[in-house]
Parts: C-alpha cells; structure tokens; sequence
C-alpha cells in the first residue's frame, strides 16, 4: 500500500516517522558505488589540478577545495532529494522540463562567452551550466509522458512526441553551441530501445555511423591494379546489399527473397569484379548502383505482391542508405572546412597530426601509457601536471586517474561504472511503474553515454565530444546534474520497495 | 511484440554496456602494459636534464705563474615569444652584425631541422661568445631589447703568447669523442692537444644534473622531487706544470723564424722545464669564435706550425749520439777510457771513409768525445759488432747494441704526458737482416755509430739523454705536469728507470763533454761561473746540415739538462751550442746577462730560410 503523508500538502517533505523504512528500502549498492566514484573522482581533481609547490586541497580557492564545496552540497543535495515524496518528481515532471526549456532558451542570451560557447550563467560567483540540468528534467518529464495508460509506442504520433521531447532540449543546447552536451540526448534512444522501439533505428543509427565512417576511410584506396573502384564505396554499396538481406530476414516471415536477393546481389557483383580484373577494366560502382536500384524495385514489388508495409519500409532503408552515403561523402568533401576534414582524418586514423587536432588524443594516450601497471602515485604524473593534456581535469581527467593509479585505477574506475550501469539496469527493471523504468533506463542511457564517449575519446577510439566524466570531472553543475539524475531516482525507486 | 521480448532487451542493452567496458580495459591494458613507447615519450616530454658544468681545471707553471684560466664569455640568449618592438636597427649596431644576419640567424632559430631543441618559451642562442668588451656595450642596452638575456660561460684564456703546443686547446666535441666516451654530448669541450687533451680527464670535472619538470610550452615548472636526482658538478683539478714559463718564453724568442725544438729536463725529477717547438703560434688564436678559421689557417701553413716537433719530430741525432756509443763500448768492454784509435781526417778502412775534422791523432775517450771524432766511435762499433768471439754473431752483437740504446730511452716512446709521442728509429738484428738479405756487416752500418743512417731520435730523447748522463745513469721518464691537485702523479713520472751502463763509465763521458765546452766543439757554452756539460751535434741529411746541441748544467748536482734542435742550421756550434747556452743561463741564473741579452735578441732575428721555396 502507499503512503501518502499528512503533511504531504503543506511541504512535500516525508518525515522523520517514514525515515525508518525508506532507510531499508534505498539501494545501498547503488550510493555505495555513488560515494566510492565520488571520492575517487576528488582526488582525481587533486591530482589533476595540482600544481607543484602547493599542497592545500582544502584551501576553497583550489581547484579541489571547490570541488570538496560541490561534493558536499552535492551529498545534501541526495539527502534532500530521497527526503522528498515520489509523487513530486511525477507530479512535476512537465513544469520541471518547461522550466529547464526556458531557462535553456534564455541561456544564450544571458551567457558570456567562454571557448566559444554560450552555456553558462552566472549567479555572482557561481556559474552553472543549464545543459547539465535538463537532462534529469527531460527524462522526468519523456518518462511521465510514457507513463501514460493510452500511450503505446506503435502509435506514430505517441512516438514522435516523444522525439520530439528528447529532440527539443537537444536543439536548444546546440544553439549555445555545446554540440558535445546536445549529443548526450542521442542516449535516450537506447532507453527507447527498450521501451519497444523497433531496433530497426538502432540498427539504422549503427550503420550511419559505419557506411560514413568505411567510406571515408577508404575513398583513397583502389580495388586493385586495374580496377578503378575505391575499396570504401565500394564496401560501402556491398553492406547496403547485405544490411538489406539481414533486416529482410528479421522483419519479413518469407526467407526464400533474402536468398534470392543474396545469390543474384553477391553472383552479380562477383562476376563483375572477375570480369573487371581480368576482361575489360571498368567502374564496379555501376553494377553496384545497378543492384541497388534493383534491389529497391525487387522491395517494392513484394510489397506490393505481399502486402506487407515491412518491404516498404526496408526499401525506404536501402535507398536512404545509398542517398545517406553519397549525401554524407559529399557534405565531407564539399560543405565541412578543410579543418574540419583534418579532425574526421584524424580520428579515423588516415591522418597524422599531433600539434593541431591530434594532440589532445596523443597527450592524453602519452600521459595514460606512462601509468604502467601501478601508476606513478598520487599527484607524481607529470604529463598532467605539466599541462600536457588540455583540459586535464575535466573532459580530460581520466588521463590523469591512468597517469597516476596506472592500469589498476583506472580499470578500477571502468569496473565500477560498469556495475553502477549494470545495477541501475537491475533497478529499472524491478520497476514496477512505466514511469520508474523509464526514467530508470534514461538515467542508465546518459550514464552509458557519458562513459562510451569521455573514455572512448581520452583512449583516442572515439571522437573528441567534449563531455564530462560522471563525478570525476571538476565542476559543480556536471557533478549535481549527475547527483540529481541518480538520486530521484534512488528515490522512485525505493518509493516501489516499499509497496 | 509482447512485454516479454522487450525485457529480454535489458540484456541486449548490458550486454553492450559490458562489451564497450571491456574493450576500453583491453585498450587500456595495451596503452598502459604492452607498451613502453609511451612512457618513454612522456619522460621526454617532461623531464628537462639541465646540465651544469663545472669549472675545467687552472694550469701553472713551476713556479706558481697562472698560464691558462677560465674567463666568462656571455651569449646573447633569445625567447621568442618575449619579442616585440625591437628596434633592429639599434639592436644589430650594438652587437656589430648586419641585418642580414639578424635576419638570417632568427629563421634559423626557428628552423626546426636546424634546431630541433627550438620552442618559442625557452632560451635559444643568438649570438656565442661575447667578449667582456662587446657584452659590456650590449649590457647598456639590454633593457632595449626585450626577450634577449645574457647567459654566461666560461672559455678559456692564456696569460701568455706561449707554449701553446705543450699546453694544447680545447674545442666542442666530435662525433667520435661522443662515440667513445658516452659522458660528453653534443656541445662539450673537450682537450684537443697538450696537456689539455692528456689530462682532460682531470681538468674536466664531472658534469652535475639538475633534473627539471618541463610542462607543454617548455617552461620549466620547478625541479623534479626537490631536487633528490640532482648531483652537483664536480670542479676540474688544477695542474702545475714542470715548465718555466720564463725559460719557455726565451727558446720560442730563440727559435723565431728556424724550425727546431729545444726541450729541458731537470734531471733530478724527469720534469720538462721548456718545450719549444717552433714555428709556434699564439694559443690566443684557438679561443672563442675565431678558433675553426684560425686553426684551418695553421693547419695549412707549410711550415706546420700546429706539429710539436719537440715529440713528434724524429731527426738524426747527429754526434750528440757519441755520448751513448761511449757508454756502451765502455760498458761491453770494448774500449777502456784509455783506448785510442786513429782518425786520419776520419774513419778510412777497406774503402769505406766517413770523414772528420782536423784533430790531433791518435786520441784516447774523452779527448774524442770533446772534440767529437768521427773515427774513434766508427772504430768502437767496428770492433763491437765484430767482435765474434764475445758475440758470436754480428746479429747477437747488434742486439745486444740495441738493448743498450733501449735502455737509454731510444727506439720505443719514453711515454711523455703530450700527445703525439713518436718512438723514433733504433734499427735491429732483423732490421738489417731483411735490408741487407744477411749479408752485413760493422761497416755496413757504420754510420749509426755517429747518430746518423737510420738512427732518428726525437729532441725529447735527445734532451733525455742529457738527463740520463747528468744522473750518471738513470732518468725519470719526462713529464710536462709536475703536479695534479689533489692526485699523485703516474707512478712512471715518479720512479727512475736505470740503463744498463754503469755509473763510472757515465763520469768518463761526462768528462768528456766538460772538455767539449772547456776546450772542444762546446766552447760556445762555457758560462762564467757555471760548468757547462755538452755535446755538438751537426746531423747530415738531404739538405743542410742540422745544428744540434744536448748538455747539461752544472757539471754536479746538474739541474737542467738541454737539447737544441735547428732545422738545417749547419754545424752545431752555429745554433745549438749559443741557443742551448743562453737557455742554460736563462735558467741558472733567473735571468740573462745584459751581454747574453743583446745575443739573444741577435739569434731572435736571426732568420733560417732554407728549403722554404720547397714547402
């Protein structure tokens, strides 16, 4: 049975006579793994923020005294958040999230420039960030949204509200050019993943990513000698064919068109490639495109034949493949500036340039190599304290957790991560409310992002998207946006232990 | 799709959480374990090693003159990004450079292939080694020129215009320094020649450390824990050396404009009181920036002005080698003191002549010694190397001959503390063996018997020879350096080496060459007050005749035994017995006579231009 308190009205705050029960019913594994990140993460900023000569962390004027000041707040902050009733953050959901869209709206006009982005306000001496803080409103309000008895996620119009939820804040966050931040609002798709959106968008998502990152990479390369076909488009056209198969055998209940689409598509392109090297040399993209168009037609007539909206759709993914791929080489060579190019090149390895864009990624890689097994020992890295690595203690600062505690810290620091994502995981699923695991799986969604990108990025495997490192990176407004997304949800979910 | 299949997505979703985390392990583990490039890359980028080098050590001279010292030289240091407003104009005319030049120097400042050291925040070089003088102008207009420092150093410096062979130079570095001894690097000094290059090793110090932490502009951000890695340089040793400075600065007056050598012992201690070799050259020309050009001008000069011939030239003794043909005669029992030989204008048998001059005839030792009688020593070794019952063979006898002339510090290196000793020529048994295919005999090779034919001795030999004869039968191997601070000298530099004549046999020949001065071919070495040993010398060869002289003073308690070595100076009491005699007074007395002055200045001019039309 629930609980509604007596006092519910007047403040909202559960008193001292229910303190006993949500006691139990908190996930302790879950703050024990919070406290333990949290610790862990201030003596990171020690380390990276030191400067030789001057040992006072807990001087306020330090880099780490103020984090000491943030991480106490931080803990009030989750003491007050689990102290206040679950019906709150449901019943507040909307007006939360109109808030934080408004105060997102007005940002750039009230933000000073800093490194070319118009995120922050400052209240006398504190900045914040308001990006850092819609994160847990969105997910409140996409959750409460979803909550709802009629919602369904087959209805086209139910789903791209919620799109267009996630996609609002996102685009907001893009105006204070703070893409890194706006990207973040890509994580929700995973908890929609789960919520029953068809993993046909995932999948979409994924191959994006790769027919633009293969195509880039090997647009330079020749098929062979006399073949005069680079190896990335066409790789690229031959996935599109193969993907096409694989979500035909999915989505579709008949298997004999995939073997139909796989001998015709594989046969013809083989034999052009034999009849290329050994015949007449010419340009396979043809025979390629051919199939391609082919193949769409071949869609659309089983459709049509069958009935069925599925071929539809998956002729929509061959074609929008194809058109997303010659699009996307085109935005590259055409429309990005050559600099922009150079850190495309750079990421994907085909470039080599270690005082412009390369050098974050080369510092941060030197300064995490030298770590070793067992690191060099609280505060001796030098790479870091030297300034080698930009931004050391924020976006960067996993470099000095390798440099310093080496393989076994920041192993460490992955483990524990990976556990609190695994245990949020666990949590969502108990859920007994939409509304719980939605959320719940949003909260596991940023945090998954966060770490994919930020270490991705400081091990030099993804691209350089400047976001924080979940309470380690220094800074207030990324350490209590994380504290608040974490702990309403400790909170719903206690509120379900208790039933 | 139903609830079901949708949960079955949390595993879909960990699944991926749990891949992604163990891929970034697996990079980690290769950056952090499998790799040590990386650790190597940061150690370099962070760790500064700042050399600090200590002071080379002073050089003296016997009696406590400093001869050569450090004087602080001052580079004109740049920081680039510290540049601005200069006033180039101002700036090139206080330094005396074009703008050309500054402008050429700044690019290649910034020239990464040229400097590969190059950053923007740290001090490159502009301009080495200002003297006090031009450093003193720049100072006054320091203030102008905003991102220019003063770094100083030290480079060395002579108090005087001589000696420069004995007391060498020194110059950066060559790749194969670097090669063979892994302390230097690139930039060092090192010793090239002189005692500067044979104690380097002493004089250098040992280079200190300061390990700095360097942080990604290059600034220098502290020292790396407190200093614990750091080590303080320790200073070069001074040296004293044995030369008199005084005594050195008269045979280069004395030498001018001849080629030749004069080097003296003191025969008590083996220490080389002068050693000239001349033509000389001023050591102020291998200092600071003009060395490269000045040393390649030497170096091209046909007169070979940078070869100390005082070890490195081997010439024929000439008679001076008697004294030692003496001894050993004596000491084979082939002559007594007493034995007289004939010398009719020479040495005249079965068809061979080696002439002499006119003397009284026949003659005992001594008078033979001092009035230098061909014949007496060819028929010495005559008798010698025939003499088949004692020997058995001409080979045995010539050994043993040989064994003799090592013993006195011919034929091998006396193992003196300069560079570019040669060992000169004391030919063997086998020798003449192979020259003659066996079939030799006395006459054959008659001519050694009065230091000609294939004997060739350095002047330091020869001057070793005085000394042997003034210790009546010993020598301490010639040594430049009398005294390393704080260090004892070579143990070969402290021990006397006997030959194998005996001491009675010595005084006979020093009788001998007391005669030579009183009333022989020495005659011009007689100084009042002093008993003068020597020994003429007039060594033939391809063009004219070398003047040679070797003595000693005085004739007991001897503190300084002498060789004088003239390039084609004809006989040799044209050169060698005046020069040897005013270096023997110089010496002796501290200073020379108003009369010996005014000879001195005489020979100082005088000019030997023979065979220069060939160099």
């Amino acid at each position: 049975m629930r609980c509604v308190p007596p006092n519910f009205r007047q403040g909202g705050l559960c008193m001292a006579m229910r303190n006993g029960s949500l006691f139990k019913s908190v996930d302790w594994i879950t703050i024990f793994i919070y406290l333990l990140l949290v610790i862990y993460g201030w003596f990171s900023v020690c380390g990276a923020s030191y400067t030789y000569g001057e040992t006072d962390f807990f001087d306020f004027d330090t880099r780490a005294g103020k984090q000491m000041v943030w991480i106490f707040c931080s803990f009030g902050l989750g003491f007050v958040l689990l102290m206040l009733e679950e019906k709150l953050y449901e019943m507040f959901a909307y007006i939360l999230y109109g808030a934080v869209l408004f105060l997102l709206l007005i940002t750039p006009f009230l933000a000073e420039d800093t490194k070319g982005s118009y995120s922050w306000i400052k209240f006398g001496p504190v900045s914040l960030q308001p990006a850092e803080f819609a994160k847990f409103a969105t997910a409140l309000a996409v959750a409460k949204y979803m909550s709802a008895y009629s919602f369904s996620m087959e209805k086209s119009r139910h789903f791209m509200t919620v799109v267009g939820m996630i996609l609002l804040p996102m685009l907001l966050i893009v105006l204070q050019k703070e893409t890194g931040s706006a990207l973040v609002y890509l994580a929700f798709f995973l908890m929609l993943y789960r919520e029953g959106m068809s993993g046909a968008f995932l999948f979409s998502g994924v191959c994006a990513v790769t027919y633009f990152v293969v195509g880039i990479r090997f647009s330079e390369v020749r098929m062979s000698e006399t073949i005069p076909t680079s190896v990335g488009t066409f790789s690229v056209l031959l996935m599109i064919l193969l993907f096409t198969a694989g979500m035909m055998w999915t989505y579709c209940e008949r298997k004999k068109p995939v073997w139909n689409v796989l001998t015709v598509g594989l046969g013809a392109t083989v034999s052009a490639c034999l009849f290329a090297e050994f015949v007449i040399p010419f340009d396979l993209v043809w025979v390629q495109i051919g199939l391609c168009i082919g193949l769409v037609g071949y869609l659309l007539y089983l459709s049509l034949s069958e009935r069925s909206k599925n071929y539809a759709l998956i002729a929509v993914f061959t074609l929008g493949s194809a058109v997303f791929f010659y699009s996307g080489d085109l935005v590259f060579n055409k429309v990005l500036q050559p600099h922009q190019q150079v850190r495309i090149k750079v990421v994907l390895g085909m470039e080599e340039d270690l005082s412009g864009a390369g050098y974050n990624v080369n510092q941060s890689k030197i300064a995490i190599g030298s770590g070793g097994l067992t690191g060099k020992g609280f505060l001796n890295g030098t790479q870091t304290k030297l300034k080698y690595v930009p931004e050391q203690d924020t976006d960067f600062i996993f470099c000095t957790v390798g440099e310093e505690e080496g393989f076994l810290g920041a192993a460490a620091v992955l483990v524990l991560f990976m556990l609190l994502i695994l245990r949020l995981i666990v949590l969502s699923e108990r859920q007994t409310t939409v509304f719980g695991r939605v959320y719940g799986y949003s909260v596991v969604s940023i945090f998954f992002f966060h770490l994919f990108i930020n270490i991705g990025m400081v091990l030099g495997l993804t691209p350089v998207i400047g976001i924080p490192l979940p309470f380690f990176s220094y800074g207030g407004s990324s350490l209590w946006g994380f504290t608040l997304l974490l702990f309403i949800f400790l909170r719903i979910s206690a509120e379900r232990k208790r039933v | 799709m139903s609830d079901y299949n949708l949960e079955k997505r949390k595993l879909v979703i960990g699944g991926v959480v749990v891949s992604v985390v163990l891929v970034y392990l697996i990079r980690l583990f290769t950056l952090q374990i499998m790799s040590d490039d990386y650790k190597k890359n940061a150690d370099s980028n962070a760790f500064l090693n700042k050399v600090l080098f200590p002071a080379r050590g002073t050089i003296y001279d016997r009696n406590g003159e400093l001869l050569v010292y450090n004087q602080p030289a001052y580079d004109v240091m740049v920081i680039m990004k510290e540049v601005e407003d200069l006033d180039t104009l101002d700036f090139c005319r206080t330094l005396n450079i074009s703008r050309d030049y500054f402008l050429k120097r700044m690019a290649d400042i910034k020239n990464r292939n040229l400097n590969p050291g190059y950053s923007r925040y740290t001090e490159q070089m502009f301009v080495s080694q200002l003297s006090a003088e031009e450093f003193a102008v720049f100072r006054e207009k320091l203030f102008k020129f905003k991102g220019f420092y003063i770094q100083r150093r030290t480079i060395r410096q002579y108090t005087y215009s001589v000696g420069a062979h004995v007391l060498g130079d020194v110059a950066e570095v060559s790749k194969r320094d670097i090669e063979k001894d892994d302390y230097y690097r690139m930039g060092d000094y090192i010793g090239i020649q002189g005692v500067e290059r044979s104690y380097e090793k002493q004089l250098r110090g040992e280079k200190g450390v300061e390990v700095l932490l360097r942080d990604a502009h290059g600034r220098i951000q502290g020292r790396y824990m407190n200093g614990a890695y750091d080590k303080t340089p320790i200073p070069g040793k001074n040296l004293t050396l044995g030369i008199d400075v005084q005594l050195q600065q008269l045979g280069e007056r004395l030498l001018e404009g001849k080629i030749g050598s004069i080097v003296a012992i003191e025969p008590a201690t083996g220490e080389i009181l002068c050693m000239v070799s001349s033509p000389a050259y001023d050591p102020h020309l291998m200092i600071g920036r003009q060395r490269g050009k000045n040393h390649l001008e030497l170096s091209n000069d046909s007169w070979k002005p940078l070869l100390n011939r005082a070890v490195s030239g081997t010439y024929p003794p000439g008679s001076t080698f008697k004294t030692s043909q003496a001894l050993t005669f004596l000491q084979e029992g082939i002559i007594t003191p007493e034995t007289s030989y004939p010398c009719h204008h020479g040495f005249v048998f079965r068809g061979l002549r080696v002439g002499c001059h006119a003397h009284g005839s026949p003659l005992p030792l001594v008078p033979a010694i001092a009035t230098s009688c061909n014949g007496y020593f060819c028929w010495g070794l005559y008798h010698m190397l025939g003499a088949r019952k004692k020997y058995g063979s001409v080979q045995n006898a010539m050994t043993v001959w040989k064994d003799h002339m090592v013993s006195m510090g011919f034929g091998y290196r006396l193992g003196v503390d300069i560079p570019g000793e040669k060992r000169g020529m004391i030919p063997n048994a086998v020798y003449y063996d192979k020259r003659y295919k066996g079939s030799w005999n006395g006459l054959t090779v008659i001519s050694i018997a009065i230091g000609q034919g294939e004997v060739t001795l350095t002047p330091l030999q020869i001057a070793n020879l005085g000394a042997t004869i003034a210790n009546r039968g010993h020598f301490i191997t010639p040594h430049v350096v009398k005294e390393v601070e704080g260090e004892e000298l070579d143990s070969l530099y402290r021990f006397p080496r006997n030959t194998d004549v005996d001491k009675k046999y010595y005084e006979v020949v020093v009788k001998g060459m007391r005669q030579a001065v009183l009333g022989g071919t020495c005659r011009g070495a007689d100084i009042p007050g002093i008993e003068v040993c020597g020994k003429t010398g007039t060594a033939e060869n391809r063009g004219h005749d070398h003047s040679v002289f070797m003595g000693f003073a005085p004739m007991e308690q001897p503190k300084i035994a002498i060789a004088v070595y003239v390039e084609n100076g004809g006989f040799g009491a044209v050169y060698g017995v005046p020069i040897g005699a005013l270096m023997i007074e110089q010496y002796l007395n501290g200073k020379l006579s108003p009369e010996s002055e005014v000879r001195a200045a005489e020979f100082q001019a005088r000019r030997i231009m023979y065979g220069n039309a060939e160099r």
